[in-house]
């Protein structure tokens, strides 16, 4: 057991590394002078005093962290670094419960971008850009963060590393190391967010909300600066830019490292799971924008097809940003999107989710059933991108996916029981599991999730948890074998 | 010539039996004792046992004097090195280098003079995998051979009741279809040949050769048969290298199965195949053909090591249904026996490729050679060079040359341009010239009479 303080010593050094994050907020409450800078001093000093109290006091057990204490240091700190970044909001927002509050700061980490707070327009600057900022970092992942600044996890970097990044394929590093490798990633994720920035400011936004907007829709995460969210602004302009990053969002950061290494936009084409991504997406905009037109929602076609496709990339790539009440939309169209979010965004992507290739697998799955019936001597691969995935990946996905489901039919069983009604339910789950944004129902995206009881608020936190760390990772630690030597 | 052959595979052993026919010295390396004593045993050569690579071995096998090295080990490493050796230190004059892999091929430039001073790389997969090829794009046909880089070809096929030439004269062929210039360069009457005149007339069962340019192939090969619908299935049994390369060049046009017997094979064959599907089994389970669908299967091929196991799969495909069936056989002795029975073709894969190692040995300026009919015929692409004085057959019309019985001229590539051999054509200088020659025994009279100067001065 004293082993597991490695453990604690590691999210001690996470702690001090996160306690700098406090900085970008700090600057903003002190160029707008909203009043908030003592409390982001308080909260800096209290995350660094608590890390290095953790740090200092494990120092003995300083350590390579094994295979197992690697799940347990990405849970652990998934659940504690939230728990700290609180402490601006309830320090700033007096009235706010820590359930709320944990609620906002793990939806913000999980790029979730689920919110119960309302009266976005009037709050402190700072607070919204530090829930902006939670999205951004959550976006590339904390722990990949830290793998790239701090060389300090060593070879326990890369189990760390394949913990945190989604999709069911870790082994391809770019570079030779771990930590080049995660640096390369967050520098052009820094990049593409800067020409987010510089776009959605040319598009027509004030450099403020431009910075809010880009961190949320590069990390998908979708937490907006104004109640209205998106549809604040009503400009066709600003959500077309934003289509364009979140798709980009969407991709996997590896093709984008690899494109701006070889200079080459060919290599876009290679990465087939990116491409079914935005093929799907597109055609699924032109399908219900043109339901939406049939149905007499929206008078012209043009109209129908840019609500529906701004809406429907949000919510498909798990970012969330909405821009019309889709709630009263017919039912068809939302829970489409809805369907989409699960299966839209590609592994090493920042959105959530079942992510496309393992529903491309399971397809590709399928067909090898169908197959092997009819050509009993036939040997059949499973090729993705004429690459060959090996069966034990196959299987892995299978019971990813069983998990999956089973944890969304029981956490909305949960729900259930707490009487909530079924749509709402439904809806919460999965929007908060793919880690997408705004439901259906009471928490549709006219409203926000302040409408919960305390026990609803902290199913949802844990949807959000299990669907960022990919399920598996989160209930690995709840096994009884974990726990065996 | 004295010629130094590294390697005593399949390859090194006809390359060496043909050479040694047309009176070359020849030595042979190799590491293995048992393939050299029978090679030694069949042949008038010598053997010398001993790493290919090695400066000590090239200069015992007697590098020195050697007028070509031909490297054909297993080993595309061993045979670049053994090149490079051979011109950094004997200045050997030609160095031929079996080279496999795409990967060294994809980047020519390592072959210069510079870098591994291979002459000409020959790679006997893939020749047999473009000549399979064709066949299955002209179902039809015996033998599809091109020369002048693919401008002219020439094709063999049965003549059937039915053709619209067929129990007609030759010279019904230009009145019938006037649009197209086609020769016919040979008709095989019950394996006797007969030289094509003006009023031979075409029999059915006829083996008829002729020559011309590759577009006009189908339209030629209409008149000598009635033709069937182009293939579309394509069954392979066999997934070493060429059945993997054939596999690799149709399955984007047609529908490819690919049967093989290693497990581990498959596997591999699986990952690098796109559309092809490929099966586990063996190539003579009959079961397993008839739940594949033989019976509708348009070309079968069978590709694999073993004769008897090719043999014996193609009837059993042949037997099922298959439309055509074409069968690899190493040994020459069983290629005579099945040829024209329940097989449609016969294909020995050292006479398929003996041609690209032949045109370099042989003398004056040959662009191409192909075997025919088992190595008894051959046709050659032929480079005209000098003027009326120095050379017999440039500045000369084609009545004036005096070509050896059982030779004749089938056509003319001149600046990338077909012309068919009429007699009244005059023969210039550089024209690339197609010869069919019937009997093996006069194909020197006629590289003589292309090389310049002998007795012109």
């Amino acid at each position: 057991m004293l082993r597991s303080l490695t453990v604690i010593h590691a999210l001690g050094m996470m702690l001090i590394l996160f306690s700098v994050t406090c900085i970008m907020p700090m600057i903003t409450s002190f160029i707008y002078q909203d009043g908030t800078l003592h409390d982001f001093v308080l909260a800096m000093l209290i995350t660094l005093i608590a890390g290095s109290l953790m740090w200092a006091v494990t120092r003995r057990y300083k350590g390579e962290l094994s295979v197992r204490h690697g799940y347990l240091l990405v849970v652990v700190m998934w659940t504690a670094i939230p728990a700290f970044a609180t402490l601006p909001l309830l320090l700033a927002l007096p009235g706010l419960s820590f359930t709320d509050a944990y609620f906002e700061t793990m939806s913000g980490l999980t790029t979730t971008g689920a919110t119960v707070l309302t009266g976005l327009d009037t709050m402190p600057q700072a607070i919204n850009l530090w829930r902006h900022e939670l999205n951004w970092l959550g976006g590339m992942g904390i722990i990949v963060l830290a793998v790239a600044i701090l060389p300090l996890l060593g070879i326990g970097g890369r189990q760390l590393y394949k913990a945190e990044t989604p999709g069911p394929m870790k082994d391809s590093t770019l570079t030779p190391r771990i930590t080049e490798t995660a640096r390369n990633l967050w520098l052009v994720y820094l990049g593409i967010t800067i020409a987010c920035i510089v776009s959605l400011k040319i598009a027509g936004m004030s450099w403020f909300d431009a910075v809010c907007h880009a961190f949320a829709a590069m990390g998908l995460g979708g937490f907006s600066t104004h109640d209205a969210s998106v549809g604040y602004f009503n400009s066709p302009a600003i959500e077309l830019v934003l289509i364009v990053f979140m798709l980009l969002a969407a991709m996997n950061f590896a093709t984008h490292f690899l494109v701006w290494r070889e200079k080459s936009l060919k290599l876009y084409l290679h990465d087939s799971e990116g491409i079914a991504t935005i093929v799907l997406v597109l055609l699924s905009c032109l399908g219900i924008g043109f339901f939406l037109w049939w149905q007499g929602v929206y008078p012209s076609f043009w109209t129908a097809l840019r609500h529906a496709s701004f809406n429907l990339v949000s919510l498909a790539t798990d970012c969330g940003f909405a821009s019309e009440d889709f709630n009263k939309w017919p039912i068809f169209a939302p829970l489409f999107m809805l369907f989409l979010s699960c299966i839209s965004a590609s592994s090493g992507s920042t959105g959530g989710g079942i992510k496309m290739v393992r529903t491309m697998i399971l397809f590709k799955q399928a067909g090898r059933e169908f197959r092997k019936l009819l050509h009993p001597a036939a040997i059949n691969p499973m090729k993705i991108g004429g690459h060959v995935i090996p069966n034990n990946i196959v299987f892995s996905v299978l019971g990813f996916i069983f998990l999956y489901f089973m944890s969304v039919v029981i956490l909305i069983f949960a729900l259930l029981i707490s009487g909530l009604d079924f749509i709402s339910a439904f809806s919460a789950v999965i929007a908060c599991i793919n880690n997408a944004g705004p439901g259906l129902g009471v928490v549709g995206p006219a409203s926000n999730f302040g409408v919960l009881t305390d026990f609803q608020t902290w199913v949802c936190t844990l949807a959000m948890l299990i669907g960022r760390l990919e399920i598996i990772t989160m209930l690995i630690i709840f096994t009884p074998k974990f726990w065996q030597r | 010539m004295n010629i130094i052959i590294l390697g005593a595979g399949q390859v090194g052993s006809t390359v060496a039996e043909s050479l040694v026919s047309e009176a070359n010295d020849i030595t042979v390396v190799d590491l293995d004792v048992e393939k050299l004593r029978q090679l030694q045993d069949r042949l008038d050569l010598r053997t010398l046992l001993g790493n290919a690579s090695h400066p000590s071995i090239l200069e015992q096998a007697g590098i020195a004097d050697a007028d070509m090295l031909l490297a054909v080990t297993q080993s595309d490493e061993v045979n670049m090195v053994a090149c490079k050796l051979a011109a950094s230190l004997y200045n050997t004059p030609t160095k031929i280098a079996r080279i496999r892999s795409a990967d060294f091929l994809a980047h020519p430039e390592i072959f210069s003079a510079d870098n591994f001073c291979v002459d000409y790389s020959i790679c006997p997969e893939q020749i047999l995998t473009d000549y399979i090829r064709k066949l299955i794009e002209f179902p039809e046909a015996l033998q599809v051979l091109e020369f002048a880089g693919g401008k002219v070809s020439l094709v063999a096929v049965k003549a059937f009741e039915g053709g619209p030439l067929v129990g007609n004269p030759l010279s019904f062929m230009h009145t019938h279809m006037p649009q197209v210039d086609a020769r016919v360069a040979a008709i095989f009457r019950q394996d006797r040949s007969i030289m094509p005149k003006g009023d031979t007339v075409i029999e059915a069962g006829d083996e008829v050769f002729f020559i011309a340019a590759t577009e006009n192939i189908r339209t030629v090969l209409k008149e000598l048969r009635r033709m069937d619908k182009p293939a579309k299935r394509v069954m392979i049994m066999g997934g070493g290298n060429i059945g993997r390369r054939l596999a690799l060049s149709l399955e984007q046009e047609y529908q490819v199965k690919l049967v093989e017997h290693n497990k581990k094979s498959c596997e591999r064959l699986a990952s690098e195949l796109t559309h092809t599907l490929v099966l586990h089994g063996d190539c003579t389970d009959e079961n397993l053909l008839l739940s594949e669908h033989v019976g509708d299967v348009d070309v079968f091929c069978a590709l694999t090591n073993d004769d008897e196991n090719n043999i014996m799969s193609s009837l059993l495909a042949k037997s099922g249904g298959a439309r055509k069936v074409i069968s690899l056989i190493n040994r020459s002795a069983y290629v005579g026996l099945v040829q024209g029975g329940k097989i449609d073709i016969a294909l020995s894969p050292a006479h398929v490729t003996i041609g690209t190692l032949l045109a370099h040995v042989r003398h004056g300026d040959v662009a191409a050679v192909h075997s025919l009919r088992r190595g008894a015929a051959e046709a050659l692409e032929l480079v005209a060079h000098g003027d009326r004085q120095t050379s017999a057959v440039v500045g000369r019309r084609i009545d004036e040359i005096e070509l050896p019985e059982g030779a004749s001229i089938g056509a003319m590539v001149r600046n990338g341009a077909v012309i068919m051999a009429h007699h009244d054509r005059l023969i210039e200088p550089d024209d690339h010239v197609i010869v069919f020659v019937i009997n093996k025994q006069i194909i020197r009279k006629v590289e003589k009479l292309f090389q310049i100067g002998i007795g012109f001065f």
